[in-house]
Protein backbone atom coordinates (compact mmCIF):
# COMPACT_ATOMS: atom_id res chain seq x y z
CA UNK A 1 0.00 0.00 0.00
CA UNK A 2 2.55 2.37 0.94
CA UNK A 3 6.17 1.68 -0.07
CA UNK A 4 8.59 1.10 2.93
CA UNK A 5 5.86 1.76 5.69
CA UNK A 6 8.17 1.21 9.03
CA UNK A 7 5.69 1.52 11.67
CA UNK A 8 7.28 2.35 14.89
CA UNK A 9 11.05 3.61 13.71
CA UNK A 10 12.21 6.54 14.59
CA UNK A 11 13.01 8.30 11.08
CA UNK A 12 9.36 8.28 9.81
CA UNK A 13 8.31 10.42 12.76
CA UNK A 14 10.60 12.90 11.43
CA UNK A 15 9.73 12.56 8.27
CA UNK A 16 5.50 12.79 7.84
CA UNK A 17 4.16 15.86 9.50
CA UNK A 18 0.87 13.58 10.15
CA UNK A 19 2.01 9.86 10.47
CA UNK A 20 -1.34 6.87 11.07
CA UNK A 21 -0.89 3.19 11.56
CA UNK A 22 -3.90 0.48 11.54
CA UNK A 23 -5.88 3.18 12.27
CA UNK A 24 -9.58 1.42 12.99
CA UNK A 25 -12.68 3.18 14.27
CA UNK A 26 -15.34 0.50 15.06
CA UNK A 27 -18.96 1.85 16.39
CA UNK A 28 -21.49 -0.78 17.99
CA UNK A 29 -21.48 -3.40 14.69
CA UNK A 30 -19.83 -1.50 11.90
CA UNK A 31 -16.12 -0.99 11.43
CA UNK A 32 -16.14 2.71 9.68
CA UNK A 33 -12.23 2.65 9.43
CA UNK A 34 -10.45 -0.17 9.12
CA UNK A 35 -6.82 -0.47 9.60
CA UNK A 36 -5.24 2.67 8.04
CA UNK A 37 -2.07 3.52 7.14
CA UNK A 38 -1.05 6.81 5.87
CA UNK A 39 1.48 9.09 6.12
CA UNK A 40 1.33 12.58 4.77
CA UNK A 41 4.46 15.08 3.91
CA UNK A 42 4.90 18.56 5.12
CA UNK A 43 3.95 21.20 2.71
CA UNK A 44 1.72 18.21 0.45
CA UNK A 45 -2.23 18.65 -0.17
CA UNK A 46 -2.87 15.33 0.21
CA UNK A 47 -6.63 14.06 -0.30
CA UNK A 48 -9.05 11.21 0.90
CA UNK A 49 -11.51 10.44 -1.33
CA UNK A 50 -14.31 8.39 -0.84
CA UNK A 51 -18.09 7.93 -1.08
CA UNK A 52 -20.44 8.77 1.60
CA UNK A 53 -20.04 6.60 4.37
CA UNK A 54 -16.80 5.36 3.67
CA UNK A 55 -15.13 6.66 6.04
CA UNK A 56 -13.22 10.07 5.53
CA UNK A 57 -15.12 11.84 8.23
CA UNK A 58 -14.09 9.26 10.73
CA UNK A 59 -10.59 9.69 10.32
CA UNK A 60 -10.59 13.50 10.59
CA UNK A 61 -12.35 13.47 13.63
CA UNK A 62 -9.48 10.83 15.04
CA UNK A 63 -6.69 12.86 14.07
CA UNK A 64 -8.31 16.00 14.93
CA UNK A 65 -9.16 14.26 18.87
CA UNK A 66 -12.61 14.41 18.84
CA UNK A 67 -13.08 10.94 18.42
CA UNK A 68 -10.56 8.01 20.21
CA UNK A 69 -9.21 5.66 17.95
CA UNK A 70 -10.33 1.66 18.76
CA UNK A 71 -7.19 1.01 17.33
CA UNK A 72 -4.15 2.16 15.83
CA UNK A 73 -1.42 5.45 16.87
CA UNK A 74 -1.74 9.16 15.19
CA UNK A 75 1.42 11.04 15.42
CA UNK A 76 1.17 14.61 14.36
CA UNK A 77 4.14 17.22 14.01
CA UNK A 78 6.72 14.51 16.08
CA UNK A 79 3.99 13.88 19.42
CA UNK A 80 1.79 11.31 19.60
CA UNK A 81 -1.84 12.56 19.48
CA UNK A 82 -2.95 10.53 22.71
CA UNK A 83 -0.26 11.59 24.44
CA UNK A 84 -0.41 15.59 23.52
CA UNK A 85 -4.18 16.44 21.93
CA UNK A 86 -3.98 20.12 23.30
CA UNK A 87 -0.08 20.57 21.33
CA UNK A 88 -1.41 18.75 18.62
CA UNK A 89 -4.52 20.73 18.23
CA UNK A 90 -2.91 24.40 18.81
CA UNK A 91 -1.04 23.64 14.92
CA UNK A 92 -3.66 22.56 13.56
CA UNK A 93 -6.69 24.42 11.52
CA UNK A 94 -10.24 22.20 11.24
CA UNK A 95 -12.72 23.68 8.64
CA UNK A 96 -15.58 21.46 9.16
CA UNK A 97 -18.06 20.26 6.85
CA UNK A 98 -21.06 21.54 8.59
CA UNK A 99 -21.13 25.26 9.69
CA UNK A 100 -20.28 25.50 13.26
CA UNK A 101 -19.72 29.42 13.28
CA UNK A 102 -20.76 30.93 16.89
CA UNK A 103 -24.39 32.50 16.05
CA UNK A 104 -24.02 34.33 18.64
CA UNK A 105 -21.28 36.34 17.92
CA UNK A 106 -20.60 38.59 14.55
CA UNK A 107 -18.08 38.02 12.13
CA UNK A 108 -15.17 39.55 13.96
CA UNK A 109 -16.31 38.68 17.49
CA UNK A 110 -16.30 34.52 15.71
CA UNK A 111 -12.51 35.02 14.97
CA UNK A 112 -11.31 36.90 18.12
CA UNK A 113 -13.23 34.10 19.81
CA UNK A 114 -11.64 31.38 18.39
CA UNK A 115 -8.34 33.03 19.03
CA UNK A 116 -8.56 33.30 22.57
CA UNK A 117 -9.58 29.96 22.93
CA UNK A 118 -5.99 29.45 20.95
CA UNK A 119 -4.37 31.88 23.97
CA UNK A 120 -3.20 34.38 20.91
CA UNK A 121 -2.85 37.96 22.94
CA UNK A 122 -5.52 39.92 22.12
CA UNK A 123 -3.50 42.90 19.58
CA UNK A 124 -1.89 39.46 17.91
CA UNK A 125 -5.55 38.59 17.56
CA UNK A 126 -7.17 41.68 16.32
CA UNK A 127 -4.27 42.09 13.43
CA UNK A 128 -4.41 38.50 12.71
CA UNK A 129 -8.62 38.96 12.24
CA UNK A 130 -8.04 41.95 10.36
CA UNK A 131 -5.76 40.38 8.02
CA UNK A 132 -7.92 37.05 7.54
CA UNK A 133 -11.05 39.10 6.61
CA UNK A 134 -9.26 41.00 4.04
CA UNK A 135 -7.97 38.23 2.39
CA UNK A 136 -11.71 36.35 2.47
CA UNK A 137 -13.14 39.23 1.48
CA UNK A 138 -15.47 39.59 4.27
CA UNK A 139 -13.78 43.05 5.94
CA UNK A 140 -17.15 44.89 4.91
CA UNK A 141 -19.14 41.90 6.53
CA UNK A 142 -16.94 42.02 10.50
CA UNK A 143 -19.55 43.63 12.47
CA UNK A 144 -22.64 41.46 10.72
CA UNK A 145 -24.32 38.62 12.03
CA UNK A 146 -23.58 35.16 10.95
CA UNK A 147 -27.10 34.25 9.80
CA UNK A 148 -27.03 37.61 7.49
CA UNK A 149 -23.86 36.31 5.64
CA UNK A 150 -24.49 33.86 2.38
CA UNK A 151 -23.20 29.99 2.43
CA UNK A 152 -19.66 31.08 0.22
CA UNK A 153 -19.22 33.70 3.46
CA UNK A 154 -20.41 31.40 5.98
CA UNK A 155 -17.83 28.98 4.23
CA UNK A 156 -14.84 31.67 3.99
CA UNK A 157 -15.45 32.68 7.63
CA UNK A 158 -15.17 28.81 8.85
CA UNK A 159 -11.92 28.69 6.43
CA UNK A 160 -10.66 32.10 7.85
CA UNK A 161 -11.46 30.91 11.25
CA UNK A 162 -9.19 27.82 10.60
CA UNK A 163 -6.17 29.93 9.78
CA UNK A 164 -6.62 32.15 12.98
CA UNK A 165 -3.96 30.26 15.13
CA UNK A 166 -1.59 30.30 12.04
CA UNK A 167 -1.54 26.93 11.80
CA UNK A 168 1.02 24.19 10.46
CA UNK A 169 -2.18 22.17 9.14
CA UNK A 170 -4.92 22.95 7.97
CA UNK A 171 -7.52 19.79 7.64
CA UNK A 172 -10.56 20.51 5.81
CA UNK A 173 -13.87 18.13 5.39
CA UNK A 174 -15.71 18.75 1.56
CA UNK A 175 -14.29 22.72 1.56
CA UNK A 176 -16.42 23.49 -1.25
CA UNK A 177 -20.03 21.18 -0.98
CA UNK A 178 -22.79 23.10 -1.62
CA UNK A 179 -21.11 26.54 -3.37
CA UNK A 180 -21.79 28.10 -6.32
CA UNK A 181 -18.87 27.78 -8.92
CA UNK A 182 -17.63 31.43 -8.32
CA UNK A 183 -17.63 30.87 -4.39
CA UNK A 184 -15.97 27.14 -5.02
CA UNK A 185 -12.88 28.63 -7.39
CA UNK A 186 -12.45 31.67 -4.65
CA UNK A 187 -12.06 28.45 -2.04
CA UNK A 188 -9.76 26.47 -4.51
CA UNK A 189 -7.83 29.70 -5.09
CA UNK A 190 -7.43 30.12 -1.17
CA UNK A 191 -6.19 27.00 -0.73
CA UNK A 192 -3.32 26.95 -3.47
CA UNK A 193 -2.29 30.08 -1.86
CA UNK A 194 -2.23 28.38 1.60
CA UNK A 195 -0.23 25.52 0.10
CA UNK A 196 2.06 27.76 -1.95
CA UNK A 197 3.07 29.38 2.07
CA UNK A 198 3.63 25.54 2.71
CA UNK A 199 0.70 24.82 5.00
CA UNK A 200 0.30 21.38 4.71
CA UNK A 201 -3.61 20.14 3.83
CA UNK A 202 -5.97 17.18 4.81
CA UNK A 203 -8.30 17.63 2.46
CA UNK A 204 -11.92 15.27 2.18
CA UNK A 205 -13.98 14.98 -0.74
CA UNK A 206 -15.92 13.67 -2.58
CA UNK A 207 -15.42 15.93 -5.22
CA UNK A 208 -13.07 14.88 -7.66
CA UNK A 209 -12.21 17.68 -9.86
CA UNK A 210 -10.86 19.17 -6.39
CA UNK A 211 -9.17 16.60 -5.44
CA UNK A 212 -7.27 16.62 -9.18
CA UNK A 213 -6.97 20.53 -8.67
CA UNK A 214 -5.95 20.65 -5.16
CA UNK A 215 -4.58 17.24 -3.97
CA UNK A 216 -0.60 16.28 -4.44
CA UNK A 217 -1.57 12.79 -3.51
CA UNK A 218 -5.06 10.98 -3.31
CA UNK A 219 -6.04 7.88 -1.11
CA UNK A 220 -9.00 6.37 -2.00
CA UNK A 221 -10.96 5.34 0.42
CA UNK A 222 -13.81 2.81 0.60
CA UNK A 223 -15.44 0.77 2.84
CA UNK A 224 -13.49 2.20 5.84
CA UNK A 225 -9.80 0.70 3.89
CA UNK A 226 -7.37 3.13 1.74
CA UNK A 227 -7.96 1.14 -1.78
CA UNK A 228 -4.83 2.38 -3.31
CA UNK A 229 -3.03 6.10 -2.88
CA UNK A 230 -0.83 7.84 -5.54
CA UNK A 231 -1.05 11.41 -7.88
CA UNK A 232 -4.42 11.68 -9.38
CA UNK A 233 -2.75 12.11 -13.13
CA UNK A 234 -1.00 8.66 -11.66
CA UNK A 235 -4.46 7.15 -11.14
CA UNK A 236 -5.62 7.90 -14.35
CA UNK A 237 -2.65 6.43 -16.14
CA UNK A 238 -2.38 3.53 -14.06
CA UNK A 239 -5.82 2.50 -14.53
CA UNK A 240 -7.21 4.18 -17.24
CA UNK A 241 -6.51 4.26 -20.73
CA UNK A 242 -6.25 8.18 -21.79
CA UNK A 243 -9.26 7.76 -23.70
CA UNK A 244 -13.11 6.58 -22.85
CA UNK A 245 -15.35 6.15 -25.10
CA UNK A 246 -19.22 6.67 -24.29
CA UNK A 247 -22.26 5.26 -25.66
CA UNK A 248 -25.20 6.52 -24.60
CA UNK A 249 -27.57 3.24 -25.06
CA UNK A 250 -31.36 2.98 -26.59
CA UNK A 251 -32.81 0.22 -26.12
CA UNK A 252 -33.08 -1.31 -29.15
CA UNK A 253 -29.54 -1.36 -30.02
CA UNK A 254 -28.29 -2.66 -26.94
CA UNK A 255 -27.68 -6.03 -27.04
CA UNK A 256 -26.18 -5.66 -30.80
CA UNK A 257 -23.65 -3.49 -29.34
CA UNK A 258 -22.82 -5.33 -26.50
CA UNK A 259 -22.02 -8.16 -29.33
CA UNK A 260 -20.01 -6.28 -30.70
CA UNK A 261 -17.93 -4.73 -28.05
CA UNK A 262 -17.72 -8.48 -27.01
CA UNK A 263 -16.98 -9.88 -30.53
CA UNK A 264 -14.01 -7.23 -30.67
CA UNK A 265 -12.91 -8.15 -27.14
CA UNK A 266 -13.32 -4.58 -25.34
CA UNK A 267 -13.14 -4.20 -21.70
CA UNK A 268 -16.48 -1.66 -20.90
CA UNK A 269 -18.78 -1.01 -17.99
CA UNK A 270 -22.71 -0.89 -18.09
CA UNK A 271 -24.40 1.37 -15.60
CA UNK A 272 -27.53 3.73 -16.03
CA UNK A 273 -28.23 3.28 -19.38
CA UNK A 274 -24.31 4.19 -20.91
CA UNK A 275 -21.71 2.13 -21.98
CA UNK A 276 -17.90 2.95 -20.62
CA UNK A 277 -15.41 1.27 -22.66
CA UNK A 278 -12.23 1.92 -22.14
CA UNK A 279 -9.99 1.46 -25.28
CA UNK A 280 -6.54 0.80 -25.91
CA UNK A 281 -5.88 2.98 -29.16
CA UNK A 282 -8.50 4.56 -31.37
CA UNK A 283 -8.92 2.20 -33.99
CA UNK A 284 -10.47 -0.47 -31.38
CA UNK A 285 -13.75 1.56 -31.17
CA UNK A 286 -13.80 2.75 -34.83
CA UNK A 287 -17.36 2.78 -36.50
CA UNK A 288 -18.90 2.53 -32.96
CA UNK A 289 -21.63 4.94 -31.89
CA UNK A 290 -21.26 7.20 -29.40
CA UNK A 291 -18.16 10.02 -28.09
CA UNK A 292 -14.61 9.90 -26.75
CA UNK A 293 -13.54 12.10 -24.01
CA UNK A 294 -10.42 12.39 -21.64
CA UNK A 295 -10.50 9.70 -18.48
CA UNK A 296 -10.87 11.44 -15.24
CA UNK A 297 -9.69 10.82 -12.07
CA UNK A 298 -13.82 10.11 -11.90
CA UNK A 299 -13.23 6.86 -13.98
CA UNK A 300 -10.74 5.88 -11.81
CA UNK A 301 -12.83 6.05 -8.83
CA UNK A 302 -15.82 4.34 -9.91
CA UNK A 303 -13.80 1.71 -11.05
CA UNK A 304 -12.21 0.88 -7.79
CA UNK A 305 -15.41 1.75 -5.31
CA UNK A 306 -18.12 0.69 -7.92
CA UNK A 307 -20.95 2.41 -9.51
CA UNK A 308 -24.15 1.54 -7.28
CA UNK A 309 -24.85 3.72 -4.68
CA UNK A 310 -23.57 3.45 -1.14
CA UNK A 311 -25.54 3.93 1.80
CA UNK B 1 -12.54 10.94 35.15
CA UNK B 2 -10.10 14.05 33.38
CA UNK B 3 -9.42 16.71 35.06
CA UNK B 4 -10.37 19.95 33.47
CA UNK B 5 -7.86 23.25 32.51
CA UNK B 6 -7.48 26.86 33.54
CA UNK B 7 -8.81 26.82 29.86
CA UNK B 8 -12.62 26.41 31.37
CA UNK B 9 -11.99 30.29 31.50
CA UNK B 10 -11.93 31.33 27.57
CA UNK B 11 -15.57 29.28 27.24
CA UNK B 12 -16.56 31.63 30.62
CA UNK B 13 -15.56 34.61 28.89
CA UNK B 14 -17.26 33.34 25.38
CA UNK B 15 -20.66 33.13 27.32
CA UNK B 16 -19.97 36.25 29.22
CA UNK B 17 -19.52 37.95 26.30
CA UNK B 18 -22.64 36.60 24.44
CA UNK B 19 -24.74 37.53 27.67
CA UNK B 20 -23.72 41.18 27.92
CA UNK B 21 -24.28 41.06 24.34
CA UNK B 22 -27.43 39.91 24.17
CA UNK B 23 -28.28 40.66 27.89
CA UNK B 24 -31.85 43.31 26.87
CA UNK B 25 -33.21 40.26 25.96
CA UNK B 26 -32.28 37.87 27.77
CA UNK B 27 -31.48 38.91 31.14
CA UNK B 28 -34.59 41.44 31.44
CA UNK B 29 -36.98 38.86 31.61
CA UNK B 30 -35.01 37.01 34.17
CA UNK B 31 -35.10 39.45 36.79
CA UNK B 32 -38.40 41.16 36.08
CA UNK B 33 -40.24 37.84 37.13
CA UNK B 34 -38.62 37.36 40.78
CA UNK B 35 -39.47 41.09 41.44
CA UNK B 36 -42.97 40.07 40.12
CA UNK B 37 -43.32 37.51 42.60
CA UNK B 38 -41.45 38.93 45.29
CA UNK B 39 -44.02 42.22 45.35
CA UNK B 40 -46.96 40.20 44.47
CA UNK B 41 -46.85 37.56 47.00
CA UNK B 42 -44.82 39.29 49.64
CA UNK B 43 -47.30 42.42 49.62
CA UNK B 44 -50.36 41.33 48.22
CA UNK B 45 -50.97 37.84 49.79
CA UNK B 46 -48.45 38.54 52.91
CA UNK B 47 -51.08 40.90 53.75
CA UNK B 48 -53.72 37.89 54.91
CA UNK B 49 -50.66 35.61 55.84
CA UNK B 50 -49.85 38.50 58.43
CA UNK B 51 -46.52 37.81 59.79
CA UNK B 52 -44.44 34.78 60.67
CA UNK B 53 -43.00 34.43 63.82
CA UNK B 54 -42.03 38.09 64.39
CA UNK B 55 -41.46 39.10 60.94
CA UNK B 56 -43.13 40.05 57.98
CA UNK B 57 -44.25 37.95 55.07
CA UNK B 58 -42.45 39.42 52.26
CA UNK B 59 -39.16 39.51 54.54
CA UNK B 60 -39.12 35.64 54.86
CA UNK B 61 -40.22 35.55 51.85
CA UNK B 62 -37.33 37.51 50.26
CA UNK B 63 -34.60 35.06 50.85
CA UNK B 64 -36.32 32.06 49.42
CA UNK B 65 -36.97 34.30 45.91
CA UNK B 66 -33.44 34.82 46.07
CA UNK B 67 -32.66 30.69 46.46
CA UNK B 68 -35.34 29.84 44.13
CA UNK B 69 -34.68 32.09 40.88
CA UNK B 70 -30.75 31.27 41.68
CA UNK B 71 -31.72 27.85 40.58
CA UNK B 72 -33.39 28.99 38.12
CA UNK B 73 -30.60 30.84 36.40
CA UNK B 74 -28.34 28.24 36.36
CA UNK B 75 -30.54 25.68 35.58
CA UNK B 76 -31.90 27.63 32.64
CA UNK B 77 -28.26 28.45 31.09
CA UNK B 78 -27.35 24.90 31.50
CA UNK B 79 -30.01 23.11 30.25
CA UNK B 80 -31.67 25.09 26.89
CA UNK B 81 -28.40 27.28 27.12
CA UNK B 82 -26.21 24.00 26.73
CA UNK B 83 -28.41 22.22 24.47
CA UNK B 84 -28.79 25.02 22.14
CA UNK B 85 -24.59 25.67 22.17
CA UNK B 86 -24.42 21.60 22.19
CA UNK B 87 -26.94 20.27 19.26
CA UNK B 88 -27.99 23.07 17.59
CA UNK B 89 -25.55 25.39 17.32
CA UNK B 90 -22.77 23.00 17.51
CA UNK B 91 -20.60 25.35 19.38
CA UNK B 92 -18.57 22.78 21.22
CA UNK B 93 -17.85 20.70 18.39
CA UNK B 94 -16.08 24.17 16.90
CA UNK B 95 -14.48 24.61 20.46
CA UNK B 96 -12.95 21.24 20.21
CA UNK B 97 -11.24 21.62 17.60
CA UNK B 98 -9.06 23.86 19.48
CA UNK B 99 -6.64 23.13 22.74
CA UNK B 100 -9.68 23.20 25.18
CA UNK B 101 -11.04 19.87 25.67
CA UNK B 102 -15.05 18.49 26.99
CA UNK B 103 -13.68 18.99 30.45
CA UNK B 104 -12.72 22.46 29.88
CA UNK B 105 -15.65 23.12 27.74
CA UNK B 106 -17.66 21.18 30.68
CA UNK B 107 -16.15 23.56 33.52
CA UNK B 108 -16.64 26.47 31.63
CA UNK B 109 -20.89 26.15 31.34
CA UNK B 110 -21.05 25.37 34.74
CA UNK B 111 -18.83 27.84 36.24
CA UNK B 112 -20.78 30.26 33.47
CA UNK B 113 -24.37 28.79 35.23
CA UNK B 114 -23.25 29.55 38.64
CA UNK B 115 -21.95 33.04 37.51
CA UNK B 116 -25.89 33.74 36.50
CA UNK B 117 -27.08 31.98 39.79
CA UNK B 118 -24.31 34.80 41.60
CA UNK B 119 -25.73 37.13 39.33
CA UNK B 120 -29.03 36.64 40.07
CA UNK B 121 -28.81 36.58 43.59
CA UNK B 122 -27.14 39.97 43.68
CA UNK B 123 -29.78 41.75 41.87
CA UNK B 124 -32.41 40.64 44.16
CA UNK B 125 -30.67 41.46 46.98
CA UNK B 126 -30.22 44.68 46.18
CA UNK B 127 -33.62 45.09 45.29
CA UNK B 128 -35.04 43.74 48.61
CA UNK B 129 -32.25 46.10 49.78
CA UNK B 130 -33.43 48.92 48.07
CA UNK B 131 -36.94 48.01 49.80
CA UNK B 132 -35.71 47.83 53.23
CA UNK B 133 -36.34 44.53 53.35
CA UNK B 134 -32.57 42.97 54.34
CA UNK B 135 -32.48 43.27 58.31
CA UNK B 136 -29.09 42.06 58.38
CA UNK B 137 -25.04 42.79 56.78
CA UNK B 138 -25.04 39.03 56.88
CA UNK B 139 -26.72 39.48 53.72
CA UNK B 140 -23.98 40.48 52.03
CA UNK B 141 -23.08 36.52 52.03
CA UNK B 142 -25.82 35.79 50.41
CA UNK B 143 -24.75 35.52 46.66
CA UNK B 144 -21.36 33.55 47.50
CA UNK B 145 -24.21 31.05 48.72
CA UNK B 146 -25.63 31.75 45.14
CA UNK B 147 -22.86 31.19 43.42
CA UNK B 148 -22.45 28.27 45.14
CA UNK B 149 -26.19 26.67 44.70
CA UNK B 150 -25.13 27.47 40.78
CA UNK B 151 -22.35 25.33 40.69
CA UNK B 152 -24.53 22.96 42.22
CA UNK B 153 -27.68 23.15 40.18
CA UNK B 154 -25.54 23.79 36.65
CA UNK B 155 -23.90 20.62 37.30
CA UNK B 156 -27.41 18.83 37.96
CA UNK B 157 -28.56 20.61 35.13
CA UNK B 158 -25.92 19.98 32.47
CA UNK B 159 -25.73 15.93 33.50
CA UNK B 160 -29.40 16.31 32.22
CA UNK B 161 -28.45 18.15 29.39
CA UNK B 162 -25.63 15.32 28.46
CA UNK B 163 -28.23 12.62 28.71
CA UNK B 164 -31.35 13.66 27.02
CA UNK B 165 -32.50 12.22 24.20
CA UNK B 166 -33.93 15.73 22.51
CA UNK B 167 -34.63 19.08 23.76
CA UNK B 168 -38.38 18.05 24.89
CA UNK B 169 -36.92 16.06 27.58
CA UNK B 170 -36.16 19.26 29.66
CA UNK B 171 -39.99 19.44 30.05
CA UNK B 172 -39.55 16.32 32.77
CA UNK B 173 -36.44 18.36 34.65
CA UNK B 174 -38.53 21.26 35.03
CA UNK B 175 -41.89 19.64 35.70
CA UNK B 176 -41.07 17.09 37.78
CA UNK B 177 -37.41 18.60 39.59
CA UNK B 178 -37.46 22.06 39.58
CA UNK B 179 -41.27 23.14 39.92
CA UNK B 180 -41.54 20.85 43.08
CA UNK B 181 -38.82 22.12 44.37
CA UNK B 182 -39.40 25.37 44.04
CA UNK B 183 -43.26 25.23 45.82
CA UNK B 184 -41.87 22.81 48.61
CA UNK B 185 -38.58 23.51 49.54
CA UNK B 186 -39.61 25.93 52.16
CA UNK B 187 -39.17 29.37 49.84
CA UNK B 188 -43.03 30.08 50.08
CA UNK B 189 -43.75 29.02 53.53
CA UNK B 190 -41.91 27.06 56.41
CA UNK B 191 -41.98 23.24 56.48
CA UNK B 192 -42.52 22.80 60.17
CA UNK B 193 -46.25 22.40 59.22
CA UNK B 194 -45.91 19.21 57.29
CA UNK B 195 -45.25 15.39 59.21
CA UNK B 196 -41.63 15.30 60.87
CA UNK B 197 -40.96 12.60 57.70
CA UNK B 198 -41.71 14.94 55.31
CA UNK B 199 -39.87 17.52 56.93
CA UNK B 200 -36.35 15.58 57.30
CA UNK B 201 -37.27 14.17 53.18
CA UNK B 202 -37.36 17.88 52.03
CA UNK B 203 -33.74 18.41 52.69
CA UNK B 204 -32.77 15.60 49.85
CA UNK B 205 -34.18 18.22 47.44
CA UNK B 206 -31.02 20.38 46.69
CA UNK B 207 -33.04 23.33 46.85
CA UNK B 208 -33.41 23.21 50.65
CA UNK B 209 -30.43 23.18 52.16
CA UNK B 210 -30.13 26.73 50.01
CA UNK B 211 -33.08 28.09 51.14
CA UNK B 212 -32.51 27.33 54.60
CA UNK B 213 -28.64 28.88 54.65
CA UNK B 214 -29.71 32.05 52.53
CA UNK B 215 -32.58 32.72 55.18
CA UNK B 216 -30.00 32.07 58.35
CA UNK B 217 -28.17 34.85 56.58
CA UNK B 218 -30.75 36.76 55.21
CA UNK B 219 -31.79 37.28 59.18
CA UNK B 220 -28.13 37.16 60.80
CA UNK B 221 -29.35 34.15 62.78
CA UNK B 222 -26.79 31.14 62.75
CA UNK B 223 -28.31 27.71 63.48
CA UNK B 224 -26.05 24.57 63.61
CA UNK B 225 -28.49 23.12 60.31
CA UNK B 226 -26.86 26.03 58.56
CA UNK B 227 -23.81 24.44 58.89
CA UNK B 228 -25.33 20.94 57.46
CA UNK B 229 -26.83 23.20 54.38
CA UNK B 230 -23.28 24.22 53.10
CA UNK B 231 -21.83 20.26 53.82
CA UNK B 232 -25.08 19.22 51.66
CA UNK B 233 -24.34 21.93 49.00
CA UNK B 234 -20.71 21.48 48.52
CA UNK B 235 -21.50 17.68 48.48
CA UNK B 236 -24.30 17.78 45.75
CA UNK B 237 -21.81 19.86 43.76
CA UNK B 238 -19.27 17.74 43.94
CA UNK B 239 -20.94 14.58 43.11
CA UNK B 240 -23.09 16.06 39.71
CA UNK B 241 -19.82 18.12 38.79
CA UNK B 242 -17.67 15.33 38.77
CA UNK B 243 -20.39 12.88 36.86
CA UNK B 244 -20.94 15.03 34.36
CA UNK B 245 -17.50 15.55 33.00
CA UNK B 246 -17.55 12.02 32.48
CA UNK B 247 -21.34 12.09 30.59
CA UNK B 248 -20.25 15.14 28.54
CA UNK B 249 -17.05 13.18 27.47
CA UNK B 250 -19.05 10.61 26.09
CA UNK B 251 -21.83 12.87 24.82
CA UNK B 252 -19.25 14.92 22.86
CA UNK B 253 -16.58 12.50 21.77
CA UNK B 254 -17.75 9.49 20.13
Amino acid sequence: MIDGLIPGTIDYITMAIIRVTNLTKKFKDLIAVDDVNLEIEEGECFGLLGPNGAGKTSIIRMITAVSPPSQGDIWVDGRELRKYPREVKAILGVIPQTDNLDEDLTVIQNLLTFARYFAIPKDVAYQRSMEILHSMALEEKRNSKIDELSGGMKRRLLIGRGLVNAPKIIILDEPSIGLDPQARHMVWRKLRELKSQGITQLLCTQNMEEAARLCDRVAIIHRGRIIDIDTPQAFVTRYMSSRVWEIDLASEERDSIVRELESRQLEFEEFAGIIHIFPKDDSQVEGLPGVARVATLEDVFFKLTGRSLVE
Amino acid sequence: MRPFSWRFFRLWQRDRDVFFRLWHSEGAGAIIEPILVLLAFGMGMGAFVGDIGDQRYIEFLAPGIIAAYAMFAASFECTYGSYFRMEHHYTFDAILATPLNVEDITAGEIFWGATRAFMTGCIILAIAAAFQLVPSFWALLIPLVAALSGVMFASIALFFTSIVPSIYTFNFFFTLFITPMFLLSGVFFPLTEFPKIVQTLSWIAPLTPVAHLTRGLFQGEFRPEMLMALGIMVAWAIVFFSITLVTMRRRLTK
